[in-house]
């Protein structure tokens, strides 16, 4: 039982990161429909950014992940008006191969720039310490985590909720027509979508870099394929969806490293894609929608 | 107050307007009616710059609107209600009445309007917290309606609002559009419920696959045999 409690302590701080990411997958997929397949590169983009704000400014953590995801908030507006913005009126899959393209050029430029080789996120950085409660070892990287991810989602629930920006975001993802005939801006709200979304994938990214203890150019893409797959598992499009998808793919990624075999961990997880898709493909909150008539 | 002049408008290859013009003036409810397909809510979508004329122009209160980008034109004065409602399906009726009011920024001002549209619509009142797709339909005719008044136009839009409500229910609709422009909001509406239309209308224009075939007092237009015979059922 107190294993068991533990693997669910570890499973929670994975949890939130992946939860953080399938936000951003999912908010770009309800507003302009595309499954923005760079969301995992903006990820390792942030996590390089807290990377050298640590190690060359000597930043705290707190300032290297909001420096992270400023920089990368700037980034998915720029990323969106160059690549996706002249596709919108094409077909969808002309816009999903794009996104292919942004994410290998994010990669590749990476490399090219700071090199193929892994750096290793600076441990004073975060200095790692381990609590003793009620039997459990809680690290404190876990508390940070989990506890930075659960306040970004708050704020997230807040501005969807209840700001203008945030019902002009739900509006435009409703329906197009009728929002500008509100007179809200359509390519405004998607750029300010493209924004939050990728500040929460940076804030993601300075969290695995905290996490593992290492950042290299490659290191989005796995992350950020589990992601999208809890995006889907929780129904592609709804925002609590992404946020439950990511913790359970969290959870279940602990418990089989846990208690089966850890090299069966990305298999179990893309195993969860294969399954939902043949038996809800709309995911745990989605609703079935056949054509309406 | 509005002029659409000789406006060519296509989607992709077909001809959907053609020379099209009508005028509507301050004050008045003015009405457009044909069949399905004639072209009437193109006519409106072009109007409110969702759609762009190939050529032609269109005036608003003496200015050029005709490239003017279509979320831009609701702060010049022209709202619409559009065809088959529209309401944000997932937010609540007071989430909707709050993205008509968009572009307004005085918040004493939008309260009051919110509550002119709840005295208006008591309904919408009762429910102001449910989501807008569980209304009935002419409920969310209502929230339609009064979403576009939250914008406070000087030139309302209307693309058939009767659309698939019962009788009783149309008749409330267009006392409900009666009493709208009687407070000064100009009205263009677009009907198929022709008769209805004329009966409230001021001035009528009767399109045809894209062109204006008919134009004249609406009351006169209501007794012209060519009118009753076509739309009117004999």
């Amino acid at each position: 039982m107190l294993e068991l409690t533990q693997q669910i302590v570890n499973g929670l701080s994975l949890g939130a990161i992946y939860a953080l990411i399938a936000l951003g997958y999912t908010m770009v997929y309800g507003i302009i429909k595309l499954i923005n397949f760079a969301h995992g590169d903006i990820m390792m983009v942030g996590a390089f950014v807290g990377y050298f704000s640590l190690t060359l400014f000597g930043t705290n953590i707190i300032i290297a992940m909001l420096a992270a995801m400023l920089t990368c908030a700037v980034f998915g507006v720029l990323i969106e008006k160059i690549a996706y913005r002249p596709l919108r009126n094409s077909t969808r899959i002309a816009a999903l191969i794009t996104a292919i393209g942004v994410s290998l050029f994010l990669e590749y430029v990476t490399i090219f720039l700071i090199g193929p080789s892994q750096k290793v996120f600076p441990d004073s950085a975060f200095p790692v310490k381990a609590y003793d409660i009620a039997g459990l070892s809680i690290l404190n990287k876990d508390l940070f985590v989990f506890i930075s991810a659960v306040v970004l989602m708050l704020i997230l629930q807040y501005i969807i909720k209840w700001t203008k920006t945030g019902k002009a975001m739900r509006a435009v993802s409703l329906d197009q027509e009728a929002a500008v005939l509100m007179g809200i801006s359509v390519d405004k709200t998607i750029s300010i979508t493209f924004a939050i979304g990728s500040a929460l994938a940076a804030a993601a990214g300075v969290m695995v870099g905290v996490y593992y203890n290492t950042v290299n150019p490659l290191m989005g893409i796995i992350p950020g394929l589990k992601a999208f797959v809890a995006a889907v598992l929780g129904g592609i499009g709804i925002i609590p969806g992404a946020m439950v998808g990511g913790f359970v793919m969290g959870l279940l990624e602990t418990m089989v490293s846990g208690y089966g075999n850890s090299l069966y961990r990305d298999a179990v997880a893309f195993g969860v894609l294969i399954l939902i898709l043949l038996i809800k493909p709309s995911g745990i909150f989605g609703k079935d929608t056949g054509e309406k008539v | 107050m509005l002029e659409v002049k000789d406006i060519d408008v296509y989607y992709g290859a077909i001809h959907a307007l053609k020379k099209l013009s009508i005028k509507v003036e301050q004050g008045s409810i003015v009405t457009l009616i044909g069949a399905n397909g004639a072209g009437k809510t193109t006519t409106l979508k072009t109007i409110s710059g969702l759609l762009r004329p190939r050529s032609g122009a269109i005036y608003f209160k003496g200015n050029e609107i005709t490239k003017v980008p279509p979320e831009k034109i609701v702060g010049l004065g022209i709202s619409q209600v559009p065809e088959g409602r529209r309401v944000f399906a997932s937010m609540s009726v007071l989430e909707n009445l709050e993205m008509g009011a968009y572009l307004r920024k005085k918040k004493s001002e939008i309260n009051s309007d919110m509550e002119n549209v709840f005295t208006r619509f008591p309904r919408l009142k009762e429910r102001s917290r449910q989501m807008a797709g569980t209304l009935s339909g002419g409920e969310q005719q209502m929230l339609a309606i009064g979403r576009a008044l939250m914008a406070r136009p000087e030139l309302l839009l209307m693309d058939e609002p009767s659309m698939g409500l019962a009788p009783l229910l149309v008749k409330e609709i267009f006392e409900i559009i009666k009493d709208i422009n009687s407070r000064g909001t100009t009205i263009l509406l677009v009907e198929q419920n022709a008769n209805m239309a004329l009966s409230i209308a001021d001035y009528a224009y009767v399109i045809e696959t894209g062109e204006i075939v008919l134009q004249g007092n609406a009351k006169e237009l209501m007794h012209s045999e060519d009118v009753k015979n076509a739309y009117l059922g004999g």
